[in-house]
């Protein structure tokens, strides 16, 4: 390593390697992480139940989501993306998958909580199906690192109808 | 300081000492390089550092489960490391080659070519004849037969 810029570039370069070593070993590290998260979503009131112009069912309905996050977080997590997504299974298809509602957590005291919320998004169907549905509300979670690999899981509740009739 | 003492106090800290030199006292500047030996000695300073302090740091974020205190563990690490290994320090600077003075060059030929023949071929010898202290490596003769 002859002179002041061939020392200087030298070091750099090693020390830029190391650091993606590092970042690759704490992303490894996230494995050894074993979460067991907790959920439960109360369906509060269906708002209403219409056939919209075009044809296609819509619901609106407020829901009670809690849950119980806090071991999805470890010191490379970023943030956690949460949805809430309605599922089903109509004629046409085998599933049918509407997201109702999402947020994102940006830290661990935040992950223990509970909110009482509209569907943030339209549950519209494709076609007239829904009535008297049964359908699954899953809460799904994307665990996004500070660096490497982003984890992805979900639990499905299970027990939800939709009403017979419009109202 | 008498010029006896400040060579002295150089000599001490690794400067390269002779009576045609007359060397400012002061931090180290770009008139110095390092000697190879010092070089070598950077580099694997250098080498080893960085690698103690990403473990380091990578224990500490782990322990404290702060991924920003890993980044500026290594941050610091880095530069510290940068700050020993990169400026030509007089301790990197302790075994210097003694290059033979000019005037004294002159006083010796120079190399020769000596061609002797032979029935097969001819030989030739280069003698390097620059160096005055036969103790330091020499490069290897060159011979072709």
């Amino acid at each position: 390593m002859h002179s002041f810029g061939y020392r200087l570039n030298g070091l750099l370069t090693f020390a830029v390697t190391i650091l993606a070593l590092m970042c690759a070993i704490t992303s490894l590290s996230d494995n050894f992480n074993t979460p067991s998260p907790s959920a439960e979503i109360k369906i509060m009131n269906i708002n209403w139940f219409q056939k919209q112009p075009q044809g296609h069912d819509e619901v609106s309905l407020t829901m009670n989501v809690s849950a119980d996050l806090q071991s999805l977080f470890t010191w490379n997590t970023k943030q956690v993306f949460i949805f809430v997504a309605a599922e089903y299974e109509t004629r046409k298809n085998s599933l049918n998958q509407v997201s109702l509602w999402d947020a994102i957590i940006p830290a661990k005291e935040h992950a223990k909580f509970w909110i009482h919320t509209s569907n943030k998004y339209r549950f519209v169907d494709q076609g007239n199906n829904l009535r008297g549905k049964k359908f699954n509300l899953t809460l799904h979670w994307h665990v996004m690192p500070k660096t490497g690999k982003m984890f992805a899981d979900k639990i499905v509740l299970t027990g939800y109808s939709l009403p017979e009739e419009y109202r | 300081m008498s010029y006896f003492t400040q060579n002295s106090l150089l000599s001490f800290l690794g400067y390269p000492v002779s009576l045609q030199t007359f060397l400012p006292l002061s931090a180290p500047s770009l008139h110095f390089t390092m000697d190879w030996q010092g070089q070598k000695l950077a580099e694997q300073i250098m080498q080893i550092m960085l690698l103690v302090f990403a473990v380091t740091a990578f224990v500490a974020g782990y322990v404290l489960g702060s991924f920003q205190m890993m980044v500026l563990v290594y941050a610091g690490g880095v530069t510290l490391t940068g700050l020993i290994t990169i400026p030509n320090w007089p301790f990197f600077n302790r075994h210097p080659l003694n290059w033979l003075d000019p005037s004294e060059a002159e006083k010796h030929p120079k190399p020769q070519v000596t061609v002797s023949s032979k029935k097969k071929g001819f030989k030739r010898t280069i003698e390097p004849a620059h160096r005055l202290d036969p103790s330091l490596p020499t490069a290897n003769l060159v011979t072709l037969a």
